[in-house]
Order: structure tokens, then C-alpha cells, then sequence
């Protein structure tokens, strides 16, 4: 396929680095629209701040880069007042989970008809390498120089629990799979959640000794292990394993059809 | 029998508010409760779906006005309405509409400060956080309604206001003013004049969405008109697309202020009284105002010329309005329920050549038209 048709190509070179997992994420998502057959006018794409955030300025669509963690919010009026645009929101780890966490449970508890993608790198890539609400315990970031003290949000779970109609996680080393979950999320009615776990090599592979891209992808290709799989593994086993598939794949009625019951009833109340 | 009139009403200024809005073309809706405000989300929840818009209470008053900035870029008029500790989370995006120059109206109902303050009384604290709330050198528009009737047709210009110029415009109400009632008869809607955002004339390919020309406010394409643009909240160019050139940024950012600069005769508004032959100038807006124009007759009626300037739009401040009638008084009373905050601006707008007297309330009480009354007849 011809990615150049979906892309702004006067806005390159993108500002990420070397062996940055992001535009691995990027590809998928434009490969995915490319067989859905999506007319590019109907589609907007919102971010909030951060690396993963800039993708929207590199893609020929209605393109959104708001403020940090916030991008959500924006979808959300936009999505209202636009039901026909099929809105998409491309999302970090810091940017959907910390500052945006409150946005995100909730997004997913109104089930409204988004996508996000959320490119889970562990770590604050655009500010330096800060710790983020993903960053595993132990690691190091710019900010946990003795080991993160804390212990990491599972964001495919938290979506799950917070009642989102599709939930995958996948790395950006199975692209194969990758396509399939964020197709099914384009495709679902409903509030749907695509996580990809991605490398930083800049911000986080250098510090925790993991390498280059290339290698930190390696790494997810034989640390992941499917959903199935890991049914009654012990957590021992699991340790330091890359849980991906299909966490939820429901129907349920989305914002758009339940708001839509509330204008017919005030309607005829009001008559 | 006598047919009743269907614009005569029994208001509060809340539902003044959320009347405005929809009179003023208002179809989305989105907010967080808090007192003194919350009535406006409340009379919208029930009748913006009754005529097919959409209301949504969100998780906090940050993801209120990204609801907000995000449907009207979809093209859709849209509102949110807050008070003191709601308004200071909305800063950040309120600064990200006022770059990216996206239409929208915030009301902001004062009630006493800081912090939680006084959640059911009234107070003007907020004058210099609506001008200067968000971080930069910005532009905004503030206006003060201070009655009911006002507050319909502030809400109404507000939005009109806002399409205009592409900016966020503020209604900064006060808990009285919001939670007064009064008998009012509201315009024929057919006579009220609506503004719309400015549309693009050219085609996708020739689209600057940020163009500099003789008007200084580009046009504006709505999301999903086929335009297909950037909009940031980063310093960009007539493009859209963030810049670090410091010629275009300059460009840009002088643009941005000078839109409502050049435009500040259409957009600053008082109503004078009395202020003919005075020689004691009053100077207020909101609620206060009330009290002034009380203290101002009782003053003339023991001798004492008084005159009244009552502000309706505060930001861009009415400095022109003020030079035009202050030279021959004696003195300048400025009575606001804050320590200050417009008398230090009548200051500035003087030159300090006349004795600035502040009547200050903050603690949740109005000023009575006596407190001013006081001011003006006293000798010293
Ligand atoms: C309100 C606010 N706080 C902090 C920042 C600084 N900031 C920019 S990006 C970022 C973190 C981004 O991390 P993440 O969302 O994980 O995305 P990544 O860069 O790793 O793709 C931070 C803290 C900001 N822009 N705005
Ligand atoms: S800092 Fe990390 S996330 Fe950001 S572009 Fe570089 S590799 Fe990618």
C-alpha cells in the first residue's frame, strides 16, 4: 500500500528518534485505515502531549494536538457534536494513565464511540525519561535514579475494569496481530482501547541497559506471551512476561444511542 | 380574556443564562456542578435535548472545556459554566482556545475566594484571573452582566462575540446576580442578531487556516468540512503546524492580540448615568453596580453631583470610556467586592491625576448602596 497518500510529507523528517517503537504504531494505524477504505475528511485524529502525541501532525487528517493528558476530553465534544467522524486518539502511557487517567476511566465507563491507541513506553519520552504510572518496579528512570519505587498500572486491565467495549494489547514487534486489534477497535461501536507496548531506547532502553530498538524489539519477541497462554501461569512465571490479546471484545449500547434515548424522551416531554 | 406573552418571564439570572445560550444558537453543553453555577447545567441538561442538542456532565471542569473546545470545532456552539475553584482548572484550555483561536463561552458565577471559599456568596474576586488566568501574553474578552435581563442578552452577545473574533469570551457573573429573579421580557427571538464564525471561501488546497490579512481573523473551517488541517496548541504558522521560526511566531502572536486590540470599540461597552455635570465619578460593573446607581440618585438628591460608569465589558478594559468623563471630577469611587482589582486599573486609566476611593467587601455580603453612598458625599 501507499503510505505517502496518508501522510503530510512536507512534515518530514518526524522528530522521533532512532529505534523509537512509534512509528511502527503509526504504520498499523494507517495500514488499517488503507483497508478499511476510510475517506481521510472523515477522520480526526486528537493526542494530547508527548512524543506519541505528535503523531497526529504527521497524518492527512482533521488533526488535534491538545494539551497534556487531555486529548480525550476534546474527542468527546468533538465525537458529540460530529458523530459521523470516526475519532481516533493516539495517547502515551504518561499522557493517557497519570495526568489523563481521570479522562480515560471515564471515556471508557460512557463507552463513546473512540478509539485510542496508547503507545505504552514506560517512560516520559518527550520530557527526558521521568518515571510514568507504566514504569515496571525497580526500573530506572530520570526521576527514580535508585529504582521506581512503585508498581505499574496494568492499562489493558484498568480499561477493562473501567468498561470499555474493546480492549488488546499487543507489542510493535507483532505487527500482525497489531493490525488485527486496532482493526477490530476501528470497526467496534463503542469505546475501544488498543495498547501497544513500544521501545524508547532514548529515554528508557539507555538507562535501564536494554539496549537499542532493535533490541528491546527482540526482547518483546520472546518475552510475550498470549492471554491464553498465560491462564494459570503463576505470577512467578508471568514475571517479566508481556501479557497480549483480546482482554474484551463486547457489545453494549455506546454514549451515542443511550444519549439519543434522552432526546427522545425530552422531546416528547417538552412538546 | 388576555393572551399572556410568551417573552414575559420570571427568571433567575442562571436560567437567564442557559435561555441565552440557546437563543444565541448554543447546542452543546458541558460542565461539572458547582455552586453558585450550577442551575445554568441543570435548565440545559433538560432543554438542550428537547431540541436536539446535547448536554454532558463530564468527570471535572478540565474535561468540561476540552468537551467544549472539541464541539466547536465540529461546529457546534457550545458552553460551559463554572465558578471560582471550577474556573482556575479551566485555565489551561481556556489559554489552548484563545491559540488555537477556537470559539467558545465560559461562564464563571464569582462566589468568594480563595480556595473553596464562600461557595454560596457572592463576591467580584475574579476580575484579574479571567484577564490573566492563563499563562502567556493572551487576549480574552470579559463582560459583566448585572441583572437578569442582562445576562440573557450578555450570553447571547458573549457567543456573538466569540464567533466574531475566534476567541473564548468569559460571562462573569456574581452569586447575586446569578441567584436574582426578576420579571423580565425577553427580544422576539426573530429580532435577535446572530453571529457566525467566518467561512472559508477557498478551496482545501488554498486553506490557511491561520492567515494574516487585512482582517486579522482567519476563517474557520469546521472539522470534517473537508479541509483537513492542524490545529496545536504549540506556537504554529498561517499553516497551522508548530514553528520554532521567531519572524512567524511573532507574527502569529501579534496577530492574536491585535484582532482584538484594533476591535476593542466593538467590543467594550458601558452604560453611563448621570455623568453629564458630576463631579463624583462612580465607576462598577456586576451586581455592585446595582448598589452604585442607588448610591448615585440618593447623593444627587442630597446635593452631591454623582455619576455613574457601569462596565459591562471589563477585558479589554474601558480605559477610552473612562478618559472620555473623568477630567473634571473631584474624585473616582470604585466600589467591587475584591480588594481592588478594577481600582488599580481606574488608577492606570487616570494617570492617578484623581483620588481613587475603594469601597471593598470580601467577606460574602454585597456592598449596600450606603457603603458607597458614604464614599461619595465624604469630604476626605
Ligand atoms: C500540564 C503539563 N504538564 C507537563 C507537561 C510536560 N510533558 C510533556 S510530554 C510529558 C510526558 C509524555 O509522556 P508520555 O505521555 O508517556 O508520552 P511519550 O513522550 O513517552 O510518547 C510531559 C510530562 C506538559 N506539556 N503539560
Ligand atoms: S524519546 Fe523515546 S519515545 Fe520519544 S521519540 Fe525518542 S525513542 Fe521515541
Amino acid at each position: 500500500m501507499d503510505y505517502l497518500q496518508y501522510l503530510r510529507k512536507d512534515k518530514m523528517p518526524h522528530i522521533w528518534c532512532d529505534g523509537c517503537g512509534h512509528g511502527i504504531v503509526l504504520k498499523s494505524i494507517l495500514r488499517v485505515i488503507d483497508k478499511l477504505g476510510w475517506d481521510k475528511n472523515n477522520i480526526a485524529m486528537i493526542s494530547g502531549i508527548g512524543c506519541s502525541s505528535r503523531t497526529p501532525g504527521y497524518v492527512d487528517f482533521n488533526t488535534l494536538h491538545t494539551t497534556h493528558g487531555r486529548g480525550l476530553t476534546f474527542a468527546t465534544g468533538l465525537k458529540i457534536a460530529r458523530p459521523d467522524l470516526h475519532v481516533i486518539v493516539v495517547s502515551g502511557d504518561g499522557d493517557a494513565t497519570a495526568i489523563g487517567g481521570n479522562h480515560f476511566i471515564h471515556a471508557a465507563r460512557r463507552n463513546i464511540d473512540i478509539s485510542v491507541i496508547i503507545y505504552n513506553n514506560y517512560i516520559y519520552g518527550m520530557t527526558g525519561g521521568q518515571v510514568s504510572p507504566t514504569t515496571p518496579g525497580g526500573k530506572k528512570a530520570s526521576t527514580t535514579p535508585y529504582g521506581n519505587p512503585d508498581t505499574p498500572f496494568d492499562i489493558s486491565r484498568l480499561a477493562q475494569a473501567a468498561g470499555a467495549a474493546y480492549v488488546a494489547r499487543s507489542t510493535a514487534f507483532h505487527v500482525g496481530k497489531m493490525d488485527r486489534y486496532i482493526e477490530q477497535a476501528f470497526t467496534k461501536t463503542g469505546f475501544s482501547v488498543v495498547e501497544v507496548l513500544t521501545p524508547c531506547p532514548t529515554s528508557y532502553g539507555r538507562r535501564n541497559k536494554e539496549g537499542r530498538g532493535v533490541d528491546m524489539l527482540m526482547y518483546q519477541k520472546q518475552n510475550s506471551i498470549g492471554i491464553e497462554q498465560a491462564k494459570g501461569k503463576t505470577a512467578e512465571e508471568l514475571k517479566g512476561k508481556y501479557i497480549t490479546g483480546v482482554f474484551v471484545d463486547k457489545e453494549q449500547a455506546d454514549y451515542r444511542q443511550r444519549y439519543d434515548e434522552v432526546i427522545k424522551k425530552a422531546s416528547k416531554l417538552n412538546k | 380574556m388576555e393572551i399572556p406573552n410568551p417573552n414575559i418571564h420570571m427568571w433567575q439570572g442562571n436560567v437567564a443564562c442557559a435561555e441565552g445560550a440557546i437563543a444565541a444558537g448554543c447546542r452543546f453543553f458541558a460542565g461539572y456542578p458547582i455552586t453558585p453555577s450550577t442551575e445554568i447545567a441543570e435548565v440545559l441538561s433538560q432543554k438542550l435535548p428537547a431540541i436536539g442538542g446535547n448536554f454532558i456532565q463530564m468527570e471535572d471542569e478540565i474535561a468540561a472545556i476540552g468537551a467544549v473546545i472539541g464541539a466547536s470545532l465540529g461546529g457546534v456552539k457550545a458552553l460551559t459554566a463554572t465558578s471560582g475553584p471550577g474556573f482556575s482548572l479551566k485555565q489551561e484550555n481556556i489559554g489552548f482556545a484563545v491559540m488555537a483561536e477556537v470559539p467558545c463561552v465560559i461562564v464563571n458565577v464569582q462566589r468568594g475566594g480563595p480556595s473553596t471559599g464562600l461557595p454560596t456568596h457572592s463576591a467580584q474576586g475574579d476580575v484579574m484571573q479571567a484577564r490573566w488566568g492563563t499563562h502567556g501574553d493572551h487576549p480574552i474578552i470579559v463582560l459583566s452582566p448585572s441583572s437578569v435581563r442582562e445576562t440573557y442578552d450578555m450570553t447571547i452577545r458573549a457567543f456573538n462575540l466569540a464567533e466574531k473574533y475566534r476567541i473564548p469570551v468569559v460571562l462573569l457573573s456574581d452569586e447575586t446576580v446569578a441567584h436574582l429573579t426578576e420579571k423580565i421580557t425577553i427580544p422576539d427571538p426573530a429580532s435577535i442578531e446572530i453571529i457566525d464564525r467566518k467561512k472559508p471561501y477557498v478551496s482545501p488546497e488554498k486553506y490557511l487556516p491561520y492567515q494574516i490579512d487585512e482582517t486579522d481573523i482567519p476563517a474557520m473551517a469546521n472539522f470534517g468540512e473537508g479541509f483537513r488541517y492542524h490545529v496545536t496548541g504549540l506556537a504554529h504558522d498561517e499553516t497551522g503546524f508548530p514553528t520554532n521560526n521567531p519572524e512567524k511566531i511573532k507574527a502569529q502572536l501579534e496577530r492574536l492580540n491585535r484582532k482584538i486590540q484594533r476591535n476593542r470599540n466593538d467590543i467594550v461597552e458601558v452604560e453611563t448615568f448621570e455623568t453629564e455635570d458630576m463631579e463624583v465619578l462612580v465607576i462598577a460593573f456586576g451586581a455592585t453596580a446595582r448598589s452604585a446607581r442607588r448610591a448615585v440618585i440618593n447623593a444627587r438628591e442630597s446635593g452631591v453631583k454623582a455619576g455613574l460608569l457601569r462596565m459591562k465589558t471589563i477585558w479589554p478594559f474601558p480605559d477610552e470610556e473612562i478618559e472620555k468623563i473623568y477630567k473634571s471630577v473631584k474624585k473616582i469611587v470604585v466600589p467591587e467586592m475584591n480588594l481592588g482589582q478594577i481600582a488599580h486599573e481606574v488608577e492606570w486609566a487616570t494617570r492617578r491625576e484623581k483620588p481613587v476611593v475603594r469601597v471593598n467587601k470580601i467577606n460574602g455580603e454585597p456592598i449596600t448602596p450606603n457603603e458607597i453612598y458614604e464614599s461619595i458625599i465624604s469630604q476626605g
